[in-house]
């Protein structure tokens, strides 16, 4: 039996990688576990939608879902977070350290070259 | 008189250590000691000013700050009524806004904070994943160099996979000692009054420096204890190849200079003799830290 968290994120991955809207039910076909029961998909893509990482519409007497956003969408914004690019929404993460460019960079990479050399 | 006289005197000199300590160097020496020794006069300057100005306008109730307020809040009836008051009354308003300010706002910020994390982390959940090679730290498919530690109750180190190809094996372990030093020693919380502090008051220089300092010197205690279990001269080529790797275009201007220098500073120290500041210089700087500490909540104590 797998956790809710590990369930979301196969489920996830699995509507990523498909362009179309799927219901519970195809979802459910998708997951390699077998053993899982049609109300545990429905209630982790319940939890999904509320959370807001899925949409659903209507489809007769079922809801098909499919992601708000892209995974990439997703990678961009906690990377941009993780490289302290973001102005408005700060998560105060301590990082390792930060990248410079230009002739800051340049400086950075004589020293590196030095220690390599040593 | 002597109790706003002394804690104005004191959110004064407070003022100008923390002006100070923005430009002084010793630090580096002795992170962790310069680390208590700010959070120390935030603290003490926070009260001191606030102190200040209640201490003048409850003079005449002649308790001292700290009941003269409690016994102010309880009627919420200045009482005394004379013509020249005007100018203890607006000491008073002055002094509950300040207070008012410097415990809501950071407390507001810090929540913000806290949601950010907390979206951070949901979304960590659905798109980090495992590797075998680095147990234990989550790894996000982006070609750019990121390593970061995102605090919690669980806090977790998560690394890009631009990371794994850039560093070597040996750097690898020394960016996640690093990092393990952040989780095991709780920075996050050291940071975050300073965090909210800055976001509360941005266009305030000397909080603005002060965070900054307290961002530098955490990442050095880091350093000091990443360098206890690997090759202090890995940890100093992997921050030079993280400081070199731009995937992305970074912040022009400023940002980008003082983060050269800070990288710089860290590598020196890592590299460099080990110039660790004397017992007895951090011990009189602690001792220091603690009077500063002490001394604003006895001032709110004396009457009159």
């Amino acid at each position: 039996m797998k956790g809710l968290g590990e369930l979301e994120r196969i489920i996830m991955d699995i509507l990523w990688a498909r362009n179309t809207a799927l219901t519970a039910r195809e979802v459910g076909r998708l997951i390699e576990d077998r053993d899982l029961a049609p109300t545990t998909v429905m209630t982790v893509l319940d939890r999904l939608s509320r959370k807001g990482f899925l949409e659903r519409t209507r489809d007769g007497r079922a809801w098909r879902y499919q992601p708000a956003a892209s995974r990439d969408a997703y990678v961009a914004e906690l990377m941009l977070e993780a490289l302290d690019l973001t102005g408005d929404r700060d998560a105060a993460l301590t990082r390792f350290a930060r990248a410079v460019s230009g002739t800051e960079a340049e400086i950075l990479r004589k020293a590196l070259t030095e220690l390599e050399e040593q | 008189m002597i109790a706003a006289a002394g804690l104005a005197a004191l959110a004064t000199v407070c003022a100008v250590a923390a002006w100070r300590l923005t430009l002084a160097r010793w630090t580096w020496r002795a992170p962790r000691t310069a680390i208590l020794l700010w959070q120390s006069l935030g603290v003490t300057w926070g009260l001191a000013s606030t102190g200040a100005l209640l201490a003048y306008a409850l003079e005449p109730y002649r308790q001292g700050v700290a009941y003269g307020l409690i016994d102010f809040l309880a009627r919420l009836e200045y009482g005394v009524r004379e013509p020249v008051d005007l100018l203890r009354l607006g000491a008073l308003v002055a002094g509950l806004a300040l207070l008012a300010v410097l415990v809501t706002l950071p407390m507001a910020a810090g929540a913000q904070t806290l949601r950010a994390r907390h979206r951070h982390r949901v979304l960590l959940s659905l798109i980090a994943r495992d590797e075998p090679a680095v147990p234990g730290v989550r790894v996000v498919d982006f070609p750019a160099a990121a390593a970061y530690c995102l605090p919690g109750l669980k806090s977790q180190v998560v690394i890009s996979d631009g990371t794994l190809s850039l560093l070597s094996s040996a750097e690898l372990e020394a960016v996640l000692a690093h990092e393990s030093a952040h989780v095991r020693e709780r920075h996050d919380l050291v940071l975050l009054p300073f965090a909210a502090l800055r976001r509360a008051l941005p266009w305030s220089k000397v909080v603005r420096d002060a965070q900054a300092s307290v961002e530098l010197l955490i990442e050095m205690a880091a350093d000091d204890r990443a360098r206890r279990q690997c090759c202090p001269r890995r940890l100093a080529t992997a921050l030079l190849r993280f400081g070199t790797a731009a995937a992305l275009p970074t912040p022009q201007g400023a940002l980008g200079a003082s983060a050269a220098t800070n990288v710089m500073a860290r590598v020196n120290r890592l590299v460099g003799s080990d110039l660790t500041l004397p017992a007895h210089h951090r011990f009189l700087i602690l001792a220091g830290s603690v009077v500063l500490a002490t001394s604003a909540p006895l001032l709110w104590l004396i009457p009159g």
